[in-house]
């Protein structure tokens, strides 16, 4: 079985994110991380594909040929990747991405597609069922556990009440939520070996789409404004000397709560 | 009026009747467009005509029930046939929720048009519709809008307006059949687990108790669950006790969970991460309990107490029982 995962290298985001004063579209120019959710895809690929013959590839569309997500990728125990990387790419909306990644998936010729319910940065959780639209794919989202059952897959999918059993043919497209499954720390000999994997390198012309197609060229939408919200301004705080208990009561007293 | 027509995404709620969001999208729709529009599916969907028209929607698309597929193929093709038949709106409405993600990324692949996500706010500009969303945990506000013709699509965070009714007459119910997708319309629900909830809904509640990873065990939540039903409110959570399996998903407060803006949130336990944050910071008054004096949720709170919630929680239980 062959399975993709979509590995988003993102900028840390401890540190504090900042928006490009001129396209006012996310900075993305220093070191990039693997998006934390994408560990539990990757996690979930590697249990799934553990057969003799099985195979998981990384796919990656980030600027500047950046590797270093898809090496920690690499060293949890996937087999190969493809980054797509390409000036023409800057400023993308989604479903530009989407369409990136949907041939550069393609090359892969996957049973399964696994990608996180959404990113960490840009977190429109949309891309995964755009890029199952443009494959021609099924697609389950929110799933919660996955299993492999014959040429089909069997989801749990998240509910707003609950969650319900869901059946779907492969090859399809699936996004996991976090706690799915427990990520692996890479092993020092899975760092190692990262570094000799392949990585194939592609350009928006490899992929044969059309450069007005994605970028800040094929955005359908702009950032007219960023402004500062509103902000909350913090009550009183205080130190519980054993009268904590006894404020919060006071507090929703005087709400006439209580 | 910034733009002619526009189209909510109805959802029916557990148990019947359209859910909250939906008559939220409704009332902003008529704020924003000439004519509303909605559009839903399932068994019984002519059972919303009448509350959808009474929020403003003169006419009701019915996809009709889907035979326990996903909705996000059906509902998007179905979308995309009545468009490309002549009857574009100039802007849809989706509900930030499971189905109205999924719809709404199948529509935009379909169309060949963008997806606005994360929108707390639509405001008019040069005639057509510009979108506000909260960046940074919510610090910012960045508005956007659609540079293409439409129809422009935007999925909408629940919350984001006040629900009100136009006193509308029921809508009349239009058929949208399903065109022919048997390649990608395979993904069936072949059971359903619902878990059993008592007390008001998370995202109603007038009051919320929300527990986090400083309750230390998970069987401490029960300090959560018992505070949320002195209070006659809902227990929520961070993800962080979610995903390390103390509750259920139901339960997560944030930005991949619920919306929340009760008259009170008691946070315990909850460091204040900016996802969190963008879930409850709309709540009337914040209390947080937290050992931390640094935690970033006392920045947002009406009323905070830096101490241990295995102090603090047991003494709160014991002065509201006593109050009865
Ligand atoms: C604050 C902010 C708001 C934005 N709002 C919008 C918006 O409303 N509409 C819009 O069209 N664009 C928006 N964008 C741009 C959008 O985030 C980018 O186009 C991004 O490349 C793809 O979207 P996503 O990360 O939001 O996808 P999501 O749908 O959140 O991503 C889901 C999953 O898809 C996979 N994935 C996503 N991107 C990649 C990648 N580059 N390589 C490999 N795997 C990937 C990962 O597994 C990821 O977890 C926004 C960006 C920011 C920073
Ligand atoms: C894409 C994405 C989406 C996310 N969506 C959400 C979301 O929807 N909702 C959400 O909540 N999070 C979300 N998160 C996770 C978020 O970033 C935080 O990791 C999470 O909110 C932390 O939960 P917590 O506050 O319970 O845990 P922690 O951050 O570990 O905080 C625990 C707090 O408890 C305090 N504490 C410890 N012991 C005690 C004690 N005895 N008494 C009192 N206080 C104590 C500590 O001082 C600390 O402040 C998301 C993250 C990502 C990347």
């Amino acid at each position: 079985m062959n399975v993709v995962v979509c590995v988003k290298q993102i900028p840390d985001p401890a540190a504090p994110g900042s928006l490009d004063p001129d396209t006012k579209t996310l900075d993305r120019s220093g070191k990039l991380i693997m998006d934390d959710s994408d560990n539990y895809g990757v996690e979930m690929a590697l249990q799934l594909a553990s057969g003799d013959g099985d195979e998981v590839t990384l796919v990656s569309m980030a600027p500047n040929g950046e590797t270093s997500g898809l090496r920690t990728g690499l060293a949890m125990g996937a087999a190969k990747a493809i980054l797509v990387s390409d000036e023409a790419l800057a400023g993308s909306d989604a479903l530009g991405t989407a369409k990136v990644l949907a041939a550069a998936i393609a090359r892969a010729n996957p049973d399964l597609v696994v990608m996180a319910t959404e990113s960490t940065d840009g977190y429109t959780g949309t891309l995964p069922v755009q890029v199952a639209e443009l494959m021609g794919l099924p697609s389950v989202t929110f799933a919660k556990a996955i299993a492999v059952d014959g040429s089909s897959v069997k989801v749990e999918r998240q509910t707003e009440s609950g969650y319900d059993e869901v059946q779907c043919p492969m090859p399809a497209v699936v996004t996991v939520t976090a706690g799915v499954v427990e990520p692996r720390y890479p092993s020092f000999k899975g760092i190692m070996a990262a570094k000799s994997k392949p990585v194939d390198n592609l350009s928006v012309a490899d992929l044969g789409i059309d450069a007005s197609q994605v970028g800040a060229a094929g955005a359908g939408q702009e950032i007219t404004d960023v402004s500062e919200a509103e902000a909350r301004t913090a009550g009183e705080i205080v130190v519980d000397e054993g009268d904590g208990a006894q404020r919060i009561v006071a507090f929703l007293e005087q709400l006439k709560v209580v | 009026m910034a733009i002619d027509k526009v189209w909510v995404l109805a959802e029916t709620a557990e148990g019947g009747g359209p859910t909250p969001v939906t008559l939220e999208l409704l009332t902003e729709a008529r704020a924003v467009g000439a004519t509303v529009e909605a559009v839903t599916w399932g068994a019984d969907a002519a059972a919303l005509a009448g509350p959808v028209g009474e929020y403003g929607a003169g006419t009701l698309y019915d996809v009709g029930d889907l035979g326990g597929m996903l909705p996000g193929v059906p509902v998007a093709a179905a979308l995309a046939a009545l468009i490309e038949g002549g009857n574009a709106p100039e802007a849809i409405l989706f509900p930030a929720t499971y189905e109205g993600r999924d719809i709404a990324g199948r529509l935009s692949a379909r169309l060949d048009k963008p997806v606005l996500t994360n929108v707390t706010g639509l405001v008019e500009s040069d005639g057509g519709l510009s979108s506000q969303h909260p960046v940074f945990g919510g610090s910012h506000i960045v508005t956007a809008r659609f540079t293409g013709s439409g129809p422009a699509l935007f999925v909408v965070r629940a919350k984001s307006f006040a629900a009100e009714p136009s006193g509308g007459a029921a809508a009349a119910v239009v058929a949208a059949p399903v065109p022919d997708v048997a390649t990608t319309n395979t993904a069936k629900v072949v059971e359903r687990h619902v878990e059993e909830r008592t007390g008001p809904k998370l995202d109603e509640a007038p009051v919320v108790v929300s527990g986090g990873r400083g309750l230390g065990e998970a069987g401490n939540y029960a300090m959560i669950e018992e505070l949320a039903k002195l209070l006659h409110g809902a227990a929520g959570a961070s993800r962080a006790i979610v995903d390390a399996g103390w509750v259920p998903y139901s339960h997560q407060v944030g930005q991949t969970g619920k919306t929340v803006k009760p008259t009170v949130y008691l946070a315990c336990g909850i460091s204040g991460a900016t996802q969190h944050l963008v879930g409850m910071k709309g709540s009337k008054n914040i209390v947080a309990v937290n050992k931390d004096q640094e935690a970033p949720i006392f920045s947002v709170a009406d009323l905070g107490i830096v101490g241990d919630v295995h102090k603090v929680l047991p003494a709160l239980i014991e002065a509201l029982k006593a109050k009865g």
